[in-house]
């Protein structure tokens, strides 16, 4: 094989060099269409139109502002989700009765869709900031909770079981056993989930909201603003993406063994 | 220290499919011994072994360890499992240490020993490295270490060297014999090898199966200084033999359609 072949070889091998040259090729394609005029420019913006409308909320600091309302209601309802699943998680994974009492339940509440909740969230706790969160509370706390008891439940018993010749006690157990071995399913769960925490927020917004990037594409919507509306899906894309790679992150730094 | 297994039974299960895996086993073990259990697969060796550990519970008789009654796992009876049970996320030195944290040993002489124990077993050099850097027979021995390192009165081998290759399997039953007589420890190996059984135990039981029960013991007092010529010897050739003539009786007797 020449020279230059087996660089561009080494180059594919790199995965993320072929990650950047898909969303180049997505770029390019669009810039093609939309300068060739094939389709309304009010259905489909150039990219240069897309970044100048970025710009301009940037600038005046809608953007940042819709981005941290967002980004606040997601946390909020996640980290509640996260708090209430770990150890309801642990408890049906850990207990055969807990698990038989809930899983039927939990499996079925799995399969209602979330947003379905929103009119009932909103009946009783109005437009404010509490039913966008617990959407996403209610959203994601199935299943992580399913998620981590599953993780719960293949810990190997070898491991619990060699504690328990060793002397550990069972809380001892749980904390120095159970939790380390689980903690790479959990994060991943976590990750997982974080994805559909941040799907909750834009719908609510969508709904009803004064402020949050989807709250800003339902009014670019009003006003056919569809440049305003690719920014807002691009954002979003964005932020998501950034969240999935701070949860990979933090993983491969504290869980390096599982890798 | 001496530990007194008293006419030991054990059902599995409840009603029309409970069955008998245990019927009426019992045996002596004295400080300094070892002691090896043989018997083919499914004839309750695992399950006699955990009732020792504590990890089950007999459905009659008693496990007297100093004539005191076994209630559950303690760290005077260490276990050996056949699947390798480290602590993936723990080094090898953690994994020593382990159960002297769990009982609450002070940090330096959890330090010492844990560097003891690691000389002992030949890994000195590993110490920081993690499970899945070692090799089965290291793993075994860091599992071996760590069992030591809890201080038990008993070490219960289940078939530690089951999922070994041949020439490591060897190396690993010199390592075993040579720590039984440097630090003269107490032990009870569970076996499919009888070659395994009569170079490293005094004793060895025959387990028969279904239900399981002691059928015969064999006293092995071999001349053990050098296991390499052990393995030719005629006397160690005649009773491997007549081992494996009491296991085939055996076998032939239990797949034979009852009377
Ligand atoms: N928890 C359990 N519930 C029901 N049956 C069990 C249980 N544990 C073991 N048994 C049964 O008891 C019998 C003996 O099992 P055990 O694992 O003690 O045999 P073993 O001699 O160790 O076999 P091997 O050499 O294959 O390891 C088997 O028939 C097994 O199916
Ligand atoms: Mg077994």
């Amino acid at each position: 094989m020449s020279t230059p072949l087996r660089r561009i070889q080494r180059a594919i091998d790199q995965p993320w060099i072929l990650g950047v040259s898909g969303v180049l090729v997505v770029l390019l394609a669009w810039q093609l269409i939309a300068s060739s005029g094939v389709v309304d420019r009010l259905f489909l913006p150039s990219p240069a139109a897309v970044w100048a409308a970025g710009s301009a909320q940037a600038h005046e600091g809608i953007l940042l502002k819709d981005a941290l309302a967002s980004i606040g209601r997601v946390i909020g309802g996640f980290a509640l989700s996260a708090i209430v699943a770990l150890p309801l998680g642990i408890a049906m994974g850990s207990s055969r009765v807990i698990c038989q009492l809930l899983e039927p339940l939990l499996g079925l509440i799995r399969y209602m869709p979330a947003p379905a909740f929103i009119p009932l969230l909103i009946i009783y706790f109005g437009l404010g900031e509490l039913p966008k969160i617990l959407l996403i509370f209610i959203g994601t706390l199935f299943f992580n909770t399913l998620m981590i008891m599953d993780a719960v439940k293949f810990v190997p018993t070898e491991l619990i079981e060699t504690a328990r010749t060793l002397g550990g006690r069972s809380g001892q157990i749980l904390l120095q056993v159970v939790a380390p071995c689980i903690a790479p399913q959990v994060l991943d769960a976590y990750r997982i989930n974080m994805a559909a925490a941040w799907n909750l927020v834009i719908v609510a917004e969508l709904v009803a909201a004064n402020e949050g990037l989807g709250k800003r594409i339902s009014l670019a919507q009003r006003f056919l603003r569809t440049d305003e509306i690719f920014v807002g899906l691009i954002v979003i894309g964005l932020i998501g993406l950034a969240i999935d790679l701070g949860f990979r992150f933090v993983m491969k730094r504290s869980c390096a063994w599982a890798n | 220290m001496h530990l007194s297994v008293c006419g030991i039974s054990k059902w599995f299960g409840h009603g029309s499919t409970a069955k008998l895996v245990l019927d009426n086993i019992s045996f002596d073990l004295h400080s300094g011994e070892f002691v090896a259990l043989v018997g083919s697969s499914g004839s309750g060796k695992s399950t006699m072994m955990r009732l020792v550990a504590g990890l089950e519970r007999p459905s009659s008789g008693e496990v007297l360890v100093d004539g005191k009654p076994v209630r559950g796992p303690g760290h005077d009876r260490g276990m050996v499992f056949q699947k390798y049970s480290l602590y993936p996320w723990m080094s090898a030195a953690a994994n020593v240490a382990f159960g002297m944290r769990l009982q609450g040993l002070a940090a330096r002489e959890v330090k010492e020993r844990t560097a003891y124990f690691l000389e002992v077993v030949g890994l000195a050099d590993a110490a920081r490295r993690l499970p899945r850097e070692l090799s089965g027979g290291m793993q075994q021995r860091v599992a071996i270490a760590r069992a030591l390192a809890a201080d038990p009165k008993v070490l219960l081998l289940d078939e530690p060297f089951g999922a070994l290759d041949l020439q490591i399997r060897e190396s690993m039953q010199e390592f075993l014999h040579d720590l039984w007589r440097r630090t003269g420890l107490t032990a009870l190996l569970i076996t499919h090898d009888l070659e395994e059984a009569l170079l490293l135990a005094q004793r060895v039981h025959i387990m028969a199966p279904r239900p399981g029960r002691l059928v015969q013991t064999v006293e092995a007092d071999l001349d053990r200084s050098d296991l390499a010529h052990l393995r030719v010897t005629p006397r160690f050739l005649e009773l491997r033999e007549e081992l494996a003539r009491s296991l085939r009786q055996l076998d032939a007797a239990a797949s034979a359609p009852a009377s």
